[in-house]
């Protein structure tokens, strides 16, 4: 993909499943920061929302070669595939212009206000990251919720019913560090200086964040790790957040792949 | 509109086209009939109440009055005359006086008790002889209890907005969105859209939405009309300003 010059910046995340122990803080962190609802009965998970959801998979093979990987998602942010025409599965299918990559920054925005609820965007999302809003959460009317409204985040505007919603790599805090900078005069922002919720919860430093433009940010030294992929880079969406894993199983199921079917050259081309 | 005879002799009725032509005629006769004059009376005396209910009654029905806790008067306290402290060359900097930016670059807004009681704080040695501030000192200075003021201009909740990114770097001045607020004695009354729960300053006074100054209204519209006009087109990218 060529670079995209001068200030424009394409923010970006490397998961590291190696050290990454599954113990779900991500999840609490990231609800925390954005507003994320719940129900009053939580038990049926198919219908929870997280913006960042942690799987668990394993390799499938009987006791004792048993081996198991947590697996936190969040959007992947897909970005253009470089030859022109081609977006991120979700804008491009959207009929409200309620979603849209932004080319400065390279995050899929979502504007709830906007949003019609057509849920055209979750179907087209190859990754499942995205979540439709079936009732309202934070509302007077329900028992539950009364006065929950005073833990909400004011940075963060919350979701009414009927809008889809997903993770926007903590965008409020891309405009904190950025009205910070001008504070200080600055129109460019330092390294981890704006990092999502994820990112600084993560107690086994799992995740790191920054800017894939930038050569001297970790994440693009990162990248360059030969234990890098992507998920389902057979679709050619893009994404932009990388995964790193030594184990060769996780790698070939990541992108899927039928038992017959052998890997290409990964998607280390950034 | 007198009756023609058709120049082909025949009576009228016969083909499609003539019975057409004689249905337009009737039609022009009962346009100027009286019995249609008296219809446009009618007419106009169902629309002209209906346009008075929707522009002058349905707007004060709609908007709740609600007058602040207590009068602050804007024009006293920009005075550098009368108020030594604030001061500034411009009067954007002066505003900033007390609707300062943070350290971290946010704005502070409407300014707490604090700012007030760093001039107004001995209750025995008032600076002026007005009842507001015996009130502001009594009440609110002295008990150590913010002052519920009523925000004229907060967005809705769907809007991110930098003061920062508009007056440092865009250069903007406050009066071009919040007008000339600064010269005001009197705080005017808070309206609620009892609908929506917005301030009116929102929409803007006129009901009609049409604006004479920058600062009559400040909806989305507004915002990325001013983007426009400033070259800035790609601030109107939705997630700039919709959070």
């Amino acid at each position: 993909m060529e670079k995209r010059e001068g200030h424009d910046n394409k923010y970006g995340m490397v998961i590291d499943l190696d050290k990454c122990t599954g113990c779900g803080t991500c999840m609490v962190a990231c609800a925390a920061e954005n507003n994320v609802t719940v129900r009053a009965d939580e038990s049926d998970k198919e219908r929870s929302i997280a913006w960042m959801q942690l799987y668990k998979i394993d390799n499938g093979r009987p006791f004792p070669d048993t081996e198991v990987c947590y697996f936190p998602r969040p959007c992947m942010h897909c970005d253009e595939d470089g030859r022109g025409g081609h977006h991120s599965p979700c804008v491009s299918v959207c009929v409200a212009t309620a979603t849209e990559l932004d080319p400065h920054t390279g995050i899929v925005s979502q504007i709830y206000a906007r949003c019609i609820g057509c849920r055209y965007c979750q179907a087209a999302c190859p990754y499942h990251a995205r979540y439709f809003n079936w009732w309202d959460g934070y509302s007077s009317f329900k028992p539950f919720s009364k006065g929950m409204e005073r833990s909400l985040s004011p940075e963060v505007s919350p979701r009414m019913r009927g809008v889809i919603e997903k993770c926007t790599f903590c965008h409020h805090r891309l405009m904190r560090a950025k009205t910070k900078a001008y504070a200080e005069n600055r129109r460019d922002l330092r390294e981890y200086e704006y990092i999502t919720a994820c990112t600084e919860a993560c107690p086994a430093r799992a995740i790191t964040f920054g800017d894939l433009n930038n050569p001297d940010h970790m994440v693009s030294r990162l990248i360059k790790n030969k234990n890098t992929f992507r998920l389902l880079e057979k679709l050619n969406t893009q994404p932009k957040v990388y995964y790193i894993s030594s184990k060769e199983w996780v790698r070939k199921l990541a992108d899927n792949y039928l038992p017959d079917q052998i890997k290409p050259v990964s998607g280390n081309d950034i | 509109m007198e009756n023609q005879r058709d120049p082909s002799g025949k009576t009228p009725g016969q083909g499609p086209l003539l019975s057409l032509i004689n249905k337009i005629k009737a039609l022009v006769k009962t346009i100027f009939s009286s019995s249609f004059k008296i219809g446009l009376v009618y007419f106009a005396a169902g629309l002209v109440p209906a346009l008075i209910i929707g522009w002058l009654f349905f707007p004060a029905l709609l908007y709740s009055k609600q007058t602040q806790p207590m009068n602050f008067n804007h024009a006293l306290h920009m005075d550098p005359e009368i108020v030594s402290e604030i001061q500034g060359d411009t009067e954007t900097e002066r505003c900033l006086y007390c609707h300062s930016f943070r350290n971290d670059g946010t704005f502070t807004g409407i300014p707490e008790i604090g700012v007030c009681s760093e001039c107004h704080k001995d209750d025995d040695f008032p600076l002026g002889e007005s009842e507001e501030e015996e009130l502001l000192i009594n009440e609110y200075v002295t008990n150590k209890r913010e002052i519920p003021w009523l925000s004229y201009s907060r967005q809705p909740d769907c809007v991110y907005f930098s003061h920062i990114a508009h007056i440092e770097l865009g250069k903007l001045e406050c009066t071009t969105c919040h007008g000339n607020r600064g010269k005001n004695q009197v705080l005017p009354a808070y309206e609620k859209n009892r609908i929506s729960g917005y301030s009116r300053n929102i929409w803007g006074k006129k009901i009609s939405g049409l604006k004479k100054d920058t600062w009559d209204s400040m909806k989305m519209d507004d915002c990325a009309a001013c983007h426009k006009e400033k070259g800035h087109e790609e601030n109107n990218a939705c997630f700039t300003c919709h959070k």
